[in-house]
């Protein structure tokens, strides 16, 4: 699987070179990208299917999420898949136990004896640990009673077990094939998901904007175009002010899709957020990503917006795909999980070379710029998130996040 | 005019705020005061506001004008130096001084303290109150310590007493007696003497006399009122221009001939509620008025194009195409005739946007108009007050064509204009002109340059080593600071937050970094990264509202809330003369627009396709917002020429000092 390796280090590079930008269309090369490396993935025939896959997916994860520490969604992806091989693992496992149940059932017992109670009893526990990992609240209990989770342990005793009883070898390859390609029909579902995530989000669109509001948007988010769209095209008609997002000027690039689509847009300064926010009804931003916390990292300028929102008492609303939902609790995230770009985009460096020199003198130099790509905004300054499964406060992310992720996968 | 004056002026003696005690900052933050005399003698010994005695003593209001004339200067001394004394016998005291006019200032203080009933807010709490109250027009009340803490008195009423009759003073008196003595000087003794007895009875007899006492005084009020009409009227067209001369003469003799004294109060009343209405600022055009803007347009020098798409939120702010009458102006400078070319020059200079900074923008103006009145000359038959007036209005108008004037400038040509109606009229035209144009370098000087001066050095006191300083845009008042903060060894590091369009911050930031200064240079939009690590926010300002709120470039309340939830300091820095009576809450009633193209031309970069290709669409608008207002809670500290205030003071400031700025 050469091409596997070079599609991966291909990938890498380009994540770390920043040529991929914006989350979705990271989350979707990601999850593509896996489903070739899960396709191309060749189990030794002893070893343990699920785990070898979930080894192998686990590996290229950890080198994308590398390649770009700060793009969340990659990580993201990444456990959503192992997430997808744990759960299609572990329905074959109880889907087999089952069959194997009934085919026990079935075939009338010539040996009542140990070996029935046995499968029942084996069937029995397979089925509770399956539904309680598709309960999925990563329980204390579940903790405690240290069955790890993917119920591929039973599911190989039990394999083991009755290997007197059928052709072997058969029944595993087969099983193997099954998961994989349930693994990948999952997937597909996923990618099917990701970019779909828009119209699911905007199809709520028409129930936060009404006729003759002000909405106010910065940064550029295709979600959020999507969505603004989506109130237009039922009719309501209301007026857009975008700050235009300096240095990157990503709020242009969105003013000029909003016209397209004929939207009534005002671009304006990012300094002009807090004396225009008094007139606005409701800001609403794509993010880049939403923490366990409900915090999220958003366009840079983003929270002086929420400041401003809270200020007064203006909704300041949050659109985010599913993919954007980060497991992982942040901790000083205006810092750490955030990205300083050239300060070519602030200064011109031919015109300030020669500030440039002052310092070089005594060593360290006079004149520092900074030019950090990302905000984060603490939960207590959103009002709402909006996800492609409907509306959710950010106290509750944490337990919507639970349903996307299995516990054992947030450390990496 | 002068009486009105007077009792606001006293106020200069008292330091507003919390002041450091660097020594060149005393004298200075006075600025339209002469300097000899009182103001010297009285900061000496009352300048440390805590003192209470002289706190109470220095209510604003209750000291009659004649104190800070600063030809008596004998007398203010004396006046000043009994103020921390508790004066042992005040009967005794007063008899010594009742010749002397001046002392009846020292005089009250020490009954009201004997007294002591004077209410416990006769300080300058109370002086905000009787202004809330009466607003300026009182006239009258040099001739008595007038506004004391009436408790719903009309001050007129007592003033106007004396003229009807002696007896309703005597009554006046004693009805509120307890709190203060309303005594013309003739009656001083009298009613001194009486007082304490009377002070007992009034607890219980003051409120049924008051009532009765009141309704008498109303009646007489309005008589006086129908009196003063009927003269008024006549008088009114020379009024304002009579005043200074009639005030002049009749400051001398005034408290000896009550009868005098009134029928002039009335007369300066009518002239005075004019002058109030004058000073009124006017009412901001509104450019969605259609006749007001077509009449405007018709008298214009400047043709501008209204621009196409107009953001609709603010059509109440002119919206014009920009650059395109340039050329056609400047082309015209040679053969213009009613503006004089000076002025021109600068309506230009705005018009381009050459000028920017508000002291610029308000020096420039004024050198103008000093080079105009230079060269102006009075038309035969014409007066020269009017003309001039008349032709400043015109240059005026001229001006806000070409940019709307920034508050400042507003203020700076109501001083001139002020100046230009107090000329006297028996000066000549040579001589009047040289005055004005000493009063625009005057307050050039006093108001903006050693204003800027006195606010560098109380804000350095502010700065300590080892912090982070942020600032936004340029101010050249923070400019000033940082450099000189550096100069004198502070070590700190700048943080300079900048915005699109104008990108000023890039100016602030090459001069501190030539100057060896440390910086941190980043736009708005990353200043809640940056804010973590700053310790003080120094903010340039455009104008401060009366309500606190601080009117400056915009970006500047983005600043300052971040700061805020922060919890770091910010302190803004703003001269005096900037200060506004106006109220304003939010940026969009009151603002100016800059050009729209500025924010449609972004830097290109190779993989941006902007929106530029689509200016013509009507869905899409860019606003250039110029300013924006800051609520006071952001602010923690103003730095002014008159000390360091938090932002509630700024109506207090505004009303003592900004009458005595104009009148003076």
């Amino acid at each position: 699987m050469p091409d596997v390796q070079s599609m991966v280090l291909e990938f890498v590079n380009k994540l770390r070179k920043r040529k991929i930008e914006g989350s979705q269309a990271t989350a979707r090369c990601t999850v593509e990208l896996l489903r070739s490396v899960i396709s191309h993935h060749r189990v030794p025939h002893h070893a343990n299917q699920a785990s070898a896959l979930i080894d192998a997916v686990k590996a290229v994860g950890a080198q994308l999420v590398a390649a770009n520490p700060v793009e969340l969604a990659v990580g993201n992806v990444v456990r959503r898949v192992l997430h997808i091989i744990r759960e299609e693992d572990l329905s074959l496992a109880t889907a087999a136990v089952a069959g194997l149940d009934l085919l026990d059932a079935s075939d009338d017992d010539e040996d009542v004896n140990g070996k029935g109670i046995g499968y029942t009893a084996m069937s029995a526990a397979v089925v509770a640990a399956a539904a309680r990992s598709t309960l999925r609240p990563p329980s204390l209990q579940t903790l405690l009673e240290g069955t790890p989770e993917s119920a591929t342990v039973p599911y190989t005793s039990s394999s083991g077990a009755d290997s007197e009883s059928k052709s072997k070898s058969a029944d595993k390859s087969s099983i193997t094939r099954k998961l994989k390609h349930d693994v990948i029909e999952g997937v597909n579902q996923l990618i099917h998901e990701i970019a779909g995530c828009h119209e699911q989000i905007a199809e709520q669109a028409i129930e936060h904007i009404h006729q003759n509001e002000v909405i106010l948007t910065l940064g550029s988010s295709r979600t959020v175009l999507e969505f603004l769209c989506a109130a237009k095209e039922k009719k309501r008609s209301f007026r857009v002010f975008v700050a235009e997002g300096a240095p990157r000027y990503q709020g242009h690039l969105l003013a000029k899709e909003l016209v397209a689509r004929g939207l009534q847009t005002t671009v304006i300064t990012d300094s002009a957020v807090f004396a225009m926010i008094s007139r606005v009804n409701m800001v609403i931003i794509g993010a880049h990503a939403v923490m366990a916390n409900g915090g999220v990292i958003g366009p840079v300028g983003v929270n002086m917006a929420a400041l401003a929102a809270k200020k007064h008492a203006v909704p300041f609303v949050v659109l985010a795909g599913s993919h954007k939902l980060c497991p992982l609790y942040p901790h000083n995230p205006e810092v750490l999980l955030n990205e300083l770009r050239s300060p070519s985009e602030l200064l011109d460096f031919g015109e300030f070379s020669d500030c440039l020199d002052f310092g070089s003198g005594s060593g360290s130099p006079l004149l520092q710029v900074v030019n950090p790509t990302f905000d984060y905004v603490p939960p207590s300054l959103v009002s709402l998130f909006i996800t492609d499964t409907g509306g959710h406060i950010p106290s509750y992310m944490y337990r919507l996040i639970a349903d996307y992720y299995s516990a054992d996968d947030l450390v990496m | 005019m002068d009486a009105r004056r007077g009792p606001l002026a006293v106020p200069k003696v008292r330091r507003v705020g919390f002041f450091t005690s660097i020594e060149p900052s005393q004298d200075s933050p006075r600025p339209n005061r002469s300097l000899s005399g009182p103001a010297e003698a009285i900061t000496t010994s009352s300048s440390p506001l805590s003192d209470s005695p002289s706190g109470q003593f220095i209510s604003p209001v209750q000291i009659p004008p004649l104190r800070h004339r600063s030809d008596n200067l004998a007398a203010a001394s004396r006046a000043a130096a009994p103020v921390p004394v508790p004066v042992p016998g005040p009967s005794a005291f007063r008899r010594q001084l009742a010749s002397d006019r001046a002392l009846h200032v020292g005089s009250y203080n020490p009954v009201d303290s004997l007294l002591g009933t004077s209410p416990p807010s006769s300080n300058g709490e109370v002086s905000e109150d009787s202004g809330s109250l009466f607003g300026f027009q009182r006239s009258d009340s040099a001739k008595l310590s007038a506004s004391f803490p009436n408790g719903g008195f009309d001050m007129t009423m007592r003033v106007r007493a004396p003229q009807e009759s002696e007896a309703k003073v005597v009554i006046a008196s004693t009805s509120d007696g307890r709190k203060k003595n309303v005594e013309p000087s003739g009656t001083s003794e009298p009613v001194a003497a009486t007082k304490p007895r009377k002070e007992k009875e009034q607890k219980s007899l003051k409120e049924k006399t008051s009532k009765a006492e009141r309704r008498a005084i109303q009646e007489a009020q309005r008589a006086a009122k129908a009196a003063a009409k009927g003269e008024g009227s006549k008088r009114a067209g020379e009024s304002s221009r009579a005043k200074p001369s009639k005030t002049a003469k009749q400051t001398q003799p005034k408290k000896d001939v009550p009868q005098v004294t009134s029928s002039l109060s009335e007369k300066r009343t009518v002239s005075v509620e004019k002058e109030r209405r004058m000073d009124v600022p006017q009412a901001q055009m509104q450019y969605d008025d259609k006749s007001r803007v077509d009449k405007a347009k018709r008298r214009s020098v400047v043709e501008q194009t209204e621009s196409k798409n107009k953001v609709e939120l603010f059509l109440h702010l002119p919206q014009y195409e920009r650059g395109n009458q340039l050329p056609n102006l400047s082309s015209n400078i040679f053969t213009l005739d009613t503006i004089h070319h000076a002025v021109y020059k600068v309506g230009l200079q705005h018009l381009a946007g050459d000028l920017s900074g508000d002291n610029a923008r308000c020096i420039a103006m004024l050198h103008a108009f000093q080079e105009a009145i230079n060269d102006y000359t009075t038309p035969p038959m014409k007066d020269l007050t009017m003309d001039l007036t008349g032709k400043i209005n015109g240059y005026v108008s001229f001006l806000i064509e070409c940019r709307p004037l920034s508050m400042s400038m507003g203020n700076a040509i109501r001083f001139l204009k002020n100046q230009i109606r107090k000329l006297p009229v028996d000066l000549s035209e040579p001589e009047a002109k040289a005055s004005l144009c000493s009063e625009i370098g005057r307050f050039i000087d006093e108001k903006i340059i050693l204003a800027d001066k006195v606010i560098v050095q109380h804000a350095v006191t502010k700065i300590r080593d080892g912090e982070v300083l942020l600032t936004y845009g340029f101010s050249c008042v923070v400019e000033m600071i940082l450099l000189y903060a550096h100069e004198i060894g502070r070590k700190f590091r700048v943080v300079v937050v900048d915005s699109r369009p104008n990108l000023e911050g890039q100016k602030l930031l090459r001069r501190l970094v030539a100057r060896g200064l440390d910086c941190t240079y980043t736009h708005i939009n990353a200043v809640s990264y940056i804010m973590g690590e700053v310790t003080r926010v120094f903010l340039g300002a455009s104008s401060i509202f009366s309500n606190g709120t601080l009117y400056s470039k915009v970006g500047t309340a983005c600043v300052a809330m971040v700061a805020n939830a922060f919890s770091v300091p910010v302190i803004v820095c703003c001269e005096a003369y900037k200060f506004h009576e106006r109220v304003l809450l939010d940026s969009i009633c009151s603002n100016e627009l800059g050009d729209p193209d500025a924010i449609a031309n972004v830097p290109l970069r190779t993989n941006t396709k902007h929106a530029k290709t689509m200016d013509n669409n009507k869905n899409l608008q860019f606003l250039n917002l110029m300013y924006d207002s800051t609520p006071a809670e952001y602010i923690s500290m103003i730095v002014t020429d008159y000390g360091m205030i938090p932002p509630t003071s700024i109506p207090v400031i505004v009303r003592e000092y900004r009458r005595e700025d104009l009148l003076l």
